[in-house]
Parts: structure tokens; C-alpha cells; sequence
């Protein structure tokens, strides 16, 4: 396997990136970077991560390439050379700032989760308020992989904040068992894009058929995530299989409007892509003043309102808060 | 009235969605069960994902049915925990 750190990967042009990725000869890995400079969406770390522990486990061969771009010391902060356990020789001096990045981490259980939600807190160095929905997807993809991918090595994770900007970009793999294959325990999507749509859909889980899924699952996390990503008017993108489904920006002159069927949004697809075990998740979230969490969470509410009221018109109880 | 504090239980960010479950299994279940009244205070709680809602209370309405909600009562609420509720408690009212 061949997989190429390139001078720029975001959600945005990431295909190129994915597409280079050479799947052939799972005995050995070998990871290359661009000679001048490696700027890289977190979610691409967390793949070569991903990767990496995965082949190792394998008892395959890593070899990752002495890198020569500046922007070496960046991935040695974030932590990818020592998850890897590669002597990267890149020295780190003790004063240059820690940054505002949550370094590559591998989550296997509840506790080490719920620790690496209260340490990532004070890592970004920003208001409570804003990391609320930083928190909110970090505890809900991490969940998916504990519950659905099957992965021996848990979730990677990895996040950049940029002050300035005030976006955030998170990154959450896993090699595991893939969307279609757990779609298809109830389902029977024909390609990986049809099962990630699936999954995106509120009210559809890999546990059951039946609608409001489980006691444990609702099949409801991914589309609040899709959500979140489009109330920032940002990029969200998954990777499984051969398919990924990427939700375009909004334009900031059209309203936010949230669409149940993610096949009627505003995205992208492809279905040829190299085979990726397990299941990537990539998302941007802008948390200026004018992201407003609760907002969304009516907006969310209605969707789901208007849909089933429409066709059941069912009167909902009230729950009663005291 | 039977109150469960769930900070005591969870913490600050409600997200433990095995903590629910074993939550709605040993205590939720057995009080409404017996047509009792229930207390869940989110006193303390700041967040909390649909998940972790789901997971606590979404079996109880639907093995119970709506009417458990007129003996459930959520206290001390913020206002995103009360709008994932909401959520919760309005998909579960949609029928399969």
C-alpha cells in the first residue's frame, strides 16, 4: 500500500488525495509527503494514523519516508509520529506553543473517551460555549465506531481549532467493518455512497429496520452532525468502502435550510473510489457568533417534525419540565 | 417521588450512552413499571447528546408508551437539554 501526504488536503479537495491512495501490496506501507510543504486536514493525519496501527497489527512493514517539507514539526506536534511509534527525528523546541490542536489520539472505550473530551477542553483555548458542539460530534462519532465499526484499534481522532477564523476541523477514522456492511444487516444498499446516504438519514440505523431504531440507537447521530456542518454553512465529508458523500458549503446568500434525504442536499459523491476499510468522517464547523447551537437544534426538531407530521399527523405529548 | 440525579452520574457532559442504558434498565424501568412518578434532574448537567437522551428514555416510551411521559418529569433543564429532549420524545412518538 502507497499513501501520499500532499502539499494541501482539506474536506474541500481531499478526491485527489483519496484517489492516490494505493491499495495494492497490503505488505508493506509506505508513506511519502511532499518535499516542500504538507498542509493537511486532520482527518487526512488521522487516516495515515488509521493506517499505520492497522497494517502494523497486520504484522506488515510501515515504512514512512524521512519528510523534508518545514511543516514536519506540525505532525510531530499533533502526535502522528509517536502514535506510529516512528522516530521522526524532528526536533520540537520547548518554546514554540503548544498550538490549538488536539493531537492524534486512538480511543478505544468510554473512559479513555470521556477523558479525551475533558482534555480537550483547555487544549483549544477558547470559550466553553464554543466547544459545546466540538464536544457534541467528538462523543458521537467516537460512540459509532465503539458500536458499529468493529475496529480492533477503537476510533482515531484528531482536531485543528484556528482562532482567527474560529473554524474547527475534526477528523474521526476507523478500520473496521465499513457503513455498507452495517447498513446492510437491515438494508440493501447497492454500492457504499447508497449506504452512506442511508446512514445519514434520520431515523435509520444499522441495528433494526424498525423507525426509531433502538433502544441503544436511533440512527439519528450522523444526520444532527450533517447538520451542524450545514448550519456552519462547512464542509462534511465520509469515506467508506469505495464511496464517499461530501456536503458542499452553502453559499452564505442562500438560507440554511436542513434536508432529511442527503441525497437532495447540496453534495458530491464518488463510488470508484480505492477501497477503504472502515469508515472516515471529516467535518469543518465554523463557530462564529452567528453558529447558534439551540437554533440548530430547532431546526433539527422541525425537520424531523415536518416530515412525519405531514403523513401521520400524529399529536405529541409533551414532556414536562419542572 | 423518586428523583435520579443524573450529574451524580455522569458528570457535567451527559454523552455515556452505557451509563444511560444501565440507568433507564435499573431505575427508570422498575419505577414506571410500577405506574410510579419519576424525577431525572439534569441539575448541573451542561450538555448532553441525542444519544445519550435516546438511550435513556426511548425504550420506556416506546414499551410504555406516550402516556410514561405524563409520569416522567424532567427537572432543571437548560435549554439544549430540554430541545434534545424534545427531539427524543417527538421521534418516539412517530409511529412505525
Amino acid at each position: 500500500m502507497k499513501i501520499h501526504l500532499p502539499n494541501s488536503a482539506w474536506i474541500g479537495n481531499i478526491d485527489p488525495f483519496i484517489r492516490s491512495f494505493d491499495t495494492s501490496n497490503d505488505g508493506i506501507l509506505e508513506i511519502t509527503s511532499h518535499k516542500k510543504w504538507v498542509s493537511v486536514h486532520p482527518v487526512v493525519l488521522c487516516m495515515i494514523a488509521a493506517l499505520g496501527l492497522f497494517m502494523r497489527k497486520k504484522g506488515a512493514k510501515v515504512n514512512f519516508e524521512q519528510m523534508e517539507a518545514t511543516s514536519k514539526h506540525y505532525l510531530e506536534r499533533i502526535g502522528l509520529f509517536e502514535l506510529l511509534e516512528i522516530d521522526s527525528e524532528i526536533t520540537v523546541t520547548p518554546h514554540e506553543s503548544a498550538g490549538r490542536f488536539i493531537p492524534i489520539k486512538k480511543i478505544k472505550n468510554s473512559e479513555q473517551l470521556n477523558d479525551f473530551i475533558k482534555e480537550i477542553i483547555p487544549l483549544l483555548h477558547t470559550e466553553p460555549e464554543k466547544v459545546e458542539p466540538i464536544k457534541y460530534i467528538i462523543s458521537e462519532l467516537v460512540r459509532n465506531v465503539f458500536e458499529h465499526a468493529k475496529s480492533f484499534e477503537g476510533a482515531i481522532v484528531c482536531a485543528q481549532y484556528y482562532k482567527k477564523s474560529e473554524i474547527i476541523r475534526i477528523g474521526v477514522v476507523d478500520i473496521g467493518v465499513g457503513i455498507k456492511y452495517t447498513i446492510s444487516e437491515h438494508y440493501s444498499p447497492k454500492n457504499d455512497v447508497e449506504a452512506i446516504a442511508l446512514a445519514l438519514t434520520p431515523g435509520i440505523t444499522g441495528t433494526t429496520r424498525r423507525i426509531g431504531g433502538t433502544g441503544e440507537n436511533a440512527g439519528a447521530g450522523l444526520f444532527f452532525i450533517k447538520s451542524l456542518a450545514k448550519a456552519s454553512r462547512d464542509f462534511f465529508m465520509i469515506y467508506s468502502g469505495k464511496g464517499m458523500y461530501k456536503l458542499l458549503r452553502t453559499p452564505k446568500e442562500k438560507d440554511i435550510k436542513l434536508i432529511a434525504d442527503p441525497l437532495k442536499d447540496h453534495f458530491s459523491f464518488d463510488n470508484e473510489l480505492p477501497f477503504w476499510r472502515g469508515t472516515v468522517v471529516g467535518i469543518d464547523l465554523c463557530l462564529k457568533k452567528t453558529f447558534d447551537f439551540e437554533k440548530l437544534l430547532d431546526l433539527i426538531r422541525n425537520v424531523y417534525r415536518k416530515g412525519r407530521k405531514e403523513q401521520t399527523k400524529i399529536r405529541y405529548r409533551k414532556p414536562k419540565f419542572i | 417521588m423518586k428523583e435520579i440525579k443524573i450529574f451524580r452520574r455522569v458528570g457535567s457532559f451527559a454523552e455515556n450512552k452505557d451509563l444511560a442504558r444501565e440507568i433507564r434498565i435499573k431505575e427508570l424501568f422498575p419505577y414506571v413499571n410500577n405506574e410510579k412518578e419519576l424525577i431525572l434532574n439534569f441539575e448541573k448537567v451542561e450538555s448532553t447528546t441525542q444519544s445519550f437522551i435516546h438511550a435513556l428514555i426511548s425504550d420506556i416510551i416506546r414499551e410504555k408508551g406516550v402516556s410514561v411521559l405524563d409520569r416522567l418529569y424532567f427537572k432543571n433543564c437548560n435549554v439544549t437539554i430540554q430541545k434534545i429532549i424534545n427531539i427524543v420524545t417527538e421521534y418516539m412518538q412517530d409511529k412505525s
